[in-house]
């Protein structure tokens, strides 16, 4: 009950700190699904369609990182990006960029997996009209990622809906850092940290709703372009 | 223009994993036919239908056009259910044309012609999705034929159509075969073998039982399997 | 066609995205350092109040990481920050002697208060010394909460058992709670558990879940908890911003800086003491 009172508290007052950090998690995990939709896509479309030795390998172990624990990519993104690492000289460990990318990472293979059920699917009725009119393999892949669009819509938010909630790994290559790299969940677990638990309930119940009406938009505006374009 | 007639299929045997579905087919179809292949389910009509086509390989024989095993461009499939890209009913004419790698402004003036010969201008902006059954298999039409193929071949194109939608495929199939196309059609539907039939391909149990001449078949069946089946399908 | 509309709608997402990621980029250009710090001084609430005096005075902004010591001081073993702010003197006297920092200087103190359940079922209330308190504890099986994740605060909790004369290897048990958690997650799990801990007071004030935990021992000189800063040596760490690293380390022991520090109060409360030396 308290929790609702301070959410709707900070909600009205339009508390400027509140909407930055709000701003920050749309902006770089939309990004992170964004970005990793334009590699998840193609590859999991190409899964779905290419045959090539080692595909039930590679879907398995796609599959299996759907539920890569956030903590882990972090981990690794920060061994990436530290100065001393491999790509420390672009010194972004610690900025939304880091954020960015280790979130993407995290969504790959979730993106990819369902990307591949999605348009396999679909491939299963497309299969012999394609083969007939001669398409390739890119070309079949091009057609049912653009037929499946609405679906993979859902995928994309699922990615974001993933990336939106995970807080292990934008902890750890975001630092926390207040004002810069601090979003919806590290907040939340800074203020729990505080033992302010009414706060970060509240906190929390801002980030549901506005997930879920993301979701609302999403999914109305998908059941429309279906309604409307079959 | 070169050829692609005869096609001619040798000893082709289908026979995937111990099961045989097709064996030992020997037939050439020459330009200009009209061909209705018949039989009861499971006969192997489809299976007949799309190794001539190429979907599928034949595990044994050889299939030739004009002495050639390279399967040539022009000829099309239209199948029971016809796949609806998720695009308009154009834009599906077009898509066709497009991995024919018809430059753009061909591709147009073609699936406008398509569309506009199979009576569906009206409804070309419109999602294929939406159209009815009867509308969706003239556009599949369409797009098999702003391809010109020399033939044409058809997988029971009106199983899942009502009479009035089967009527208006049947002047379509006619057209096209009177544009110079020929035509190689499977179906269930005697009275439209009757119609559309110059030759019969009767198959029973993925064998060639009969191949006569349409007027021949359905008065004098040289088979016993053929005469059956007459008997059972005559409604 | 259907297509080439998609084609656009694909083109100006990507825009977006490409833009946001450059936005945030371009807010993380600025003049910047990357202070690895303590839970204990970003969650008492003293970052908060200390840094933006510092960035209005100077064009610098400060990035605080705030972690447990021993995982700030690898932060900066990795070069990962300019700056390390950290309370484990004998773990930045290491770091030091590995070429690691270039010089430690102290900052403010303030100290650890043992907290326990109001119902001190270990009876440890009413006296000062924290090792009689530890031993209490120790032979009542109470249920006590360790950070266990190598923080100043657990350095200065092992420490102290071994004054107590108290092997933890042998007398651990189910009554010893291994948390390897920061000091507020510490906290919150004592609180669930009345469980007894050790915790700085900095935190234990700005702390709002205390349920029945309260300070039952306090004031004892060995719970002096000393604050240290370095510049992470440059000469190891080519990306370390030494001069603005150095310029927030000399704003922090000058007299400006020091009085910043006791003027950061909670319900009137001084949380730290400022006692850095003028001179090296």
């Amino acid at each position: 009950m308290e929790a609702l009172s301070v959410a709707f508290g900070l909600v009205t007052a339009g508390d400027v700190k509140l909407l930055s950090i709000v701003g920050l998690s749309l902006s770089v995990s939309l990004s992170a699904a964004l970005i990793a939709a334009l590699f998840a896509l193609p590859t999991g479309a190409l899964i779905a369609v290419g045959r090539f030795p080692g595909r039930q390998t590679l879907t398995i172990i796609v599959n299996g990182f759907m539920g890569l624990p956030a903590v882990v990519v972090g981990l690794l993104v920060y061994l990436l990006l530290s100065r001393a690492g491999p790509l420390g000289s672009f010194g972004i460990l610690f900025t939304p960029t880091a954020m960015v990318i280790a979130q993407a990472v995290l969504v790959v293979p979730l993106l990819t997996a369902l990307t591949r059920q999605i348009v396999e699917d679909t491939w299963r009725q497309y299969k012999e009209q394609l083969d007939s009119l001669g398409a390739s393999t890119i070309q079949a892949t091009a057609t049912l990622l653009w037929d499946t669009r609405h679906s993979l819509f859902t995928v994309l938010l699922a990615g974001f809906g993933r990336a939106v909630s995970e807080v292990g790994a934008v902890m750890i290559v975001g630092g926390n850092i207040d004002g810069v790299t601090r979003v919806m969940t590290t907040a939340i677990a800074l203020e729990t940290s505080k033992g302010d638990l009414p706060l970060a309930l509240a906190l929390g119940l801002i980030l549901i709703v506005l997930v879920l009406t993301i979701n609302a938009l999403a999914f109305a505006t998908r059941e429309w372009a279906q309604h409307r374009f079959g | 223009m070169e050829t692609i007639f005869p096609l001619s299929l040798s000893g082709v045997s289908f026979v995937p994993d111990g099961t045989p579905v097709l064996q030992d087919v020997t037939l050439a179809i020459r330009q200009n036919s009209r061909i209705v292949i018949l039989g009861a389910n499971g006969a192997g009509k489809s299976v007949l239908i799309r190794l001539m086509h190429g979907l599928i390989v034949p595990t044994a024989g050889s299939i030739r056009w004009a002495g050639s095993e390279v399967r040539p461009r022009a000829q099309a499939l239209v199948f029971q259910r016809p796949v609806m890209l998720r695009r308009s009913a154009l834009a599906n004419v077009a898509y066709g044309l497009k991995l024919a790698d018809i430059p753009r402004p061909e591709r147009r003036r073609r699936a406008d012609a398509a569309l506009a010969r199979v009576g569906l201008t009206h409804l070309a902006a419109r999602p294929a999705r939406v159209l009815s059954g009867g509308e969706q298999q003239r556009v599949a039409l369409a797009r098999a034929w702003a391809l010109e193929p020399r033939i044409l071949f058809l997988d029971e194109p009106t199983a899942s159509l009502d009479p009035n939608a089967t009527a208006a495929v049947e002047r379509i199939i006619t057209d096209i075969h009177t544009s110079g196309t020929s035509i190689v059609m499977s179906t269930h539907n005697l009275g439209q073998a009757r119609r559309l039939a110059d030759e019969i391909i009767f198959l029973h149990r993925g064998r060639v039982v009969e191949r006569t001449s349409a007027s021949l078949f359905f008065s004098q069946p040289q088979s016993a399997e053929a005469e059956d089946f007459l008997k059972g399908e005559l409604p | 066609m259907t297509h080439s509309y998609g084609m656009k709608h694909l083109r100006c997402i990507l825009f977006t995205v490409l833009s946001c990621t450059l936005i945030s980029t371009a807010q993380a250009a600025d003049s910047f350092i990357t202070v690895a710090s303590t839970t204990s001084t970003e969650q008492s609430g003293l970052f908060g109040y200390l840094l933006p005096i510092f960035e209005k005075q100077n064009a610098i902004k400060v990035h605080v990481v705030a972690l447990g010591t021993g995982q700030a001081l690898d932060v900066a073993r990795r070069g990962d920050a300019d700056v390390v702010f950290v309370h484990d003197p004998a773990a930045e006297q290491k770091f030091l002697a590995e070429g690691q920092g270039v010089v430690r200087q102290e900052v403010m103190y303030n100290d650890f208060v043992l907290i326990g359940p109001k119902a001190d079922p270990a009876h440890i209330g009413g006296s000062k010394d924290i090792l009689v308190a530890l031993r209490k504890i120790e032979a009542a099986h109470a249920p006590f909460v360790s950070r266990g994740d190598k923080s100043g605060t657990h350095a200065a909790e092992l420490r102290l058992w071994v004054e107590a004369g108290i092997d933890l290897d042998k007398a651990k048990g189910p009554w010893y709670r291994d948390t390897g958690s920061g000091m507020g997650p510490s906290l919150n799990t004592a609180a669930a558990m009345n469980a007894y801990l050790l915790s700085d007071r900095g935190t234990w004030l700005n702390f709002k879940n205390r349920q029945n935990l309260a300070i039952l021992i306090q004031g004892d000189n060995r719970l002096f908890n000393q604050y240290g800063v370095m510049l992470v040596n440059p000469a190891k760490h080519p990306d370390v911003k030494r001069e603005a690293g150095q310029t927030f380390i000399d704003w922090l022991v000058s007299d400006f800086g020091q009085r910043v520090i006791s003027d950061y109060k909670i319900g009137g409360e001084q949380l730290f003491f400022p006692n850095a030396k003028r001179s090296p």
